[in-house]
């Protein structure tokens, strides 16, 4: 029987939406300026690699993905709440959200 | 009490104050300072004399109080402990150490009571006391040279302790640089003893000594004595090395009477005492021992002549008087050294502190063509002066008498010695008598030479009582060592110093029977020279002083030669240092300026450079950071994958 793209999904499916998502988390993180968007972005990049995680888990029939993904969405929420106290500093010091502020690096 | 702990006391107690008085060195309360000071140094005394009578108690084959606290290294076969050890030797010398050193203490107080850095003073003697005793009673060489350098580094302090004059820090650095010389020759010294016996105790060095004597003049044994010899130069101030201590006057008075009279100065004779078993089987070393020590004496008398500054007759006084001591330890009458180190110690302590109290009185005058007649005005200082001058110059029943008279005797009768020696040591007594008179006559005798502005009067008792101490000392100091011969005549009194050594001093090989005629007929040569040529001194310089201008005059090369010291300084000066200065400042510039710095510069260039380039990519901004992430993850996924 031939395998029809569009109703029999298969784990390559999964992994095809997988990567569209963290690249376009990526270029987020990378391309945008606003502190809070690039923080989207970064909950999207690990949301992208949980739906990997859980379609290995569904393929393999090992529960260790799922596992996994409870530990990422705990770091992830974490995180947020880091990223986020970050973002409300710099806007209350800069009146504005914007990447360029971080800076003082610079060698 | 315990011995362990009251050689602990004695060993600390100085060091404690040595603390207290550091930790309040700005303090400018003399008579706390100095009362702590001498406190700490008569507890020491105190804890001597106990231990010392102790010592006195036990048979006399087995004195000996041997303490060890630790053990200090052990490295392999090379083991040194924390130990320290009293027996006849280094019995009497913690006796001098403490006990003058605490009538210097207690003469200091008043001394210094007008300085400002007097608390700081009194934390540098009493750190000197702890030094000095920690050489007299290590156990090993290596313990021994501790204190041997902690006593450089005190007198180094005390020398230039008024620094801010630059001639008085210069004194002080001369004679650091001049004893690290010797320093270094002692060191050597000491690594050739270890290879030789395989340790740097000295008991047990002493044990190992070989009963045969050695001939080779580039043995082991004579060229390790012989290091240590020049290391005893150095610290002892004889030729060549004897240049620092007439400079080393610089310091307080007080300090050239303990430290460049008294003790410091004795510790080179005190070692080669200590380790007579190995340098009485090293003849070539003795023979040198000898003659550098009758050199010494004769040159640093001459010398002593054409001084003018009190401080300085007494500096090259003391050069001479540790000659003879050289010459009595190089035919080998140790004992004699001995003796002659704890007579010299109480008169030339004695001196000091006199011409101390001179000094004082005359509101720091130190030249004697400006005093004369202070007989009148400073009685006390007079008398005990007057005690330690006929001290010195030997005249029976004085302490020097007996002490000289016996090294003159062995210098003559030893098989080590020889006539010669003999007689360079009577010439050096007959002009030790000669400049102690002048400056007998110069000082006190004669004419008023005192400027209408100062008015010198008596010091007070703080001062006076260490002299009147110290001048009883000179006077009875000589009754313990009475020579045989004079014993014999007198009724059996017998030699005690020399029956209290005898155990742990080698006699001199093959040592004649002692012709009684002979013997009394040098002593009658050397007393008569020394009262001749004191009688002509007192002649010169109280009744005819113009005679000593014409005879300078006649003779005006030579007393020129002899007033600039010989030019020895000058000599050293061209011949080592500033060729010296001159190499240093060429390796400088070739060899550090323009190689070692320049290789740095250029490496400092290339990291700069490199830095330069790499800090480009650090622009600060974070998204392109994570940009540089994602590359790398990118290229190690390719990798990975490819392959």
């Amino acid at each position: 029987m031939q395998n029809n793209f569009f109703t029999d999904i298969s784990l390559n499916h999964y992994l095809v939406l997988s990567s569209i998502l963290f690249v376009i988390g990526m270029a987020g993180v990378l391309l945008r300026r606003n502190v809070i968007v690039i923080l989207m972005c970064v909950e999207l990049m690990l949301n992208a690699v949980n739906i990997s995680f859980i379609a290995f888990s569904k393929y393999t029939q090992n529960v260790d993905g799922q596992i996994m993904v409870f530990f990422v969405m705990t770091i992830a929420a974490a995180e947020a709440a880091v990223g986020l106290a970050l973002a409300v500093t710099i806007f209350k010091r800069f009146k504005e959200v914007n990447i360029k502020f971080f800076e003082h690096l610079r060698g | 009490m315990d011995h362990s702990i009251l050689m602990a006391i004695l060993l600390l107690s100085p060091f404690v104050g040595f603390l207290i008085n550091g930790v309040r060195y700005k303090q400018p309360t003399y008579k706390i300072s100095g009362g702590i000071a001498t406190a700490a140094v008569f507890i020491s005394f105190i804890c001597s004399v106990l231990l010392f009578s102790d010592l006195v108690g036990m048979p006399a084959d087995q004195r000996k109080i041997h303490v060890k606290f630790f053990e200090w290294l052990n490295v392999d076969k090379f083991k040194v402990d924390a130990a320290f050890y009293i027996d006849q030797i280094s019995g009497i010398m913690i006796l001098i150490i403490t006990g003058v050193g605490t009538l210097i203490h207690l003469f200091s107080t008043e001394y210094m009571h007008h300085d400002k850095g007097v608390t700081k003073y009194f934390a540098y003697l009493n750190l000197f006391i702890f030094n000095m005793l920690i050489l007299v009673l290590g156990d090993s060489l290596l313990t021994m040279f501790v204190g041997w350098e902690g006593v450089g580094l005190c007198s180094y302090l005390l020398i230039g302790f008024w620094f801010t004059d630059k001639d008085k820090a210069a004194a002080g650095m001369k004679a650091f640089i001049t004893n690290r010389v010797g320093d270094a020759a002692f060191l050597l010294g000491m690594f050739i003893l270890f290879s030789t016996f395989g340790t740097l105790n000295i008991q047990e060095i002493n044990g190992l000594a070989p009963t045969t004597v050695e001939t080779s003049w580039m043995g082991a044994l004579t060229l390790g004595t012989m290091f240590l010899f020049i290391g005893a130069t150095g610290k002892s101030a004889q030729i060549p090395l004897y240049v620092w201590l007439p400079d080393a006057m610089a310091g307080p008075t007080p300090v050239s009477a303990l430290i460049h009279a008294a003790t410091m100065v004795t510790a080179g004779i005190y070692m080669i005492v200590r380790l007579n078993p190995i340098f009485i089987m090293t003849p070539n070393t003795m023979l040198v021992i000898a003659i550098i020590g009758a050199l010494t004496a004769l040159m640093a008398a001459s010398i002593g002549i054409t001084q003018w500054d009190i401080k300085k007759v007494l500096a090259y006084s003391t050069v001479s008087q540790l000659g003879y001591m050289f010459l009595a330890v190089g035919v080998g009458a140790f004992g004699a050294g001995l003796f002659h180190v704890m007579t010299h110690a109480f008169f030339k302590a004695l001196m000091f502190l006199g011409s101390g109290s001179v000094i004082h009185a005359m509101h720091e005058e130190q030249d004697i063509r400006k005093m004369g007649g202070l007989k009148k005005y400073m009685p006390i200082t007079h008398w005990t002066f007057f005690l330690g001058w006929l001290a010195i110059i030997g005249i029976p029943p004085f302490a020097g008498f007996f002490s000289k008279d016996e090294i003159l005797w062995l210098s003559f009768h030893s098989p080590m010695g020889h006539p010669v020696l003999w007689a360079v040591g009577v010439v050096s007594a007959g002009m030790t008598a000669f400049y102690m008179t002048r400056l007998m006559c110069l000082t006190f005798w004669g004419k008023s030479r005192v400027p209408k502005s100062v008015h010198p009067h008596e010091s007070p008792a703080m001062m006076t009582i260490p002299l009147i101490v110290l001048a009883v000392l000179s006077v009875v100091g000589g009754w313990i060592g009475i020579p045989e011969v004079i014993g014999h005549t007198f009724g059996h009194i017998p030699n005690y110093l020399g029956e209290w050594l005898a155990p742990v001093v080698r006699p001199i090989p093959n040592l004649a029977e002692a012709d009684h005629s002979l013997e009394w007929a040098l002593m009658g040569t050397s007393l008569g020279v020394a009262s001749i040529s004191a009688f002509i001194s007192y002649h010169f310089y109280v009744k005819s002083p113009e005679i000593p201008g014409k005879i300078a005059n006649s003779i005006k090369p030579v007393y020129e030669l002899v007033f600039k010291k010989y030019l020895v300084d000058e000599l050293y000066f061209k011949t080592i240092i500033n060729p010296l200065v001159e190499v240093s400042r060429k390796v400088w510039y070739y060899i550090d300026v323009n190689f070692i710095d320049k290789i740095t510069y250029v490496l400092a260039d290339l990291i700069k450079g490199g830095g330069g380039v790499t800090r480009s990519l650090q622009t600060g901004n974070v998204q392109i950071y994570a940009m540089y992430i994602a590359i790398g993850l990118v290229i190690a996924l390719s990798v990975i994958i490819i392959k």
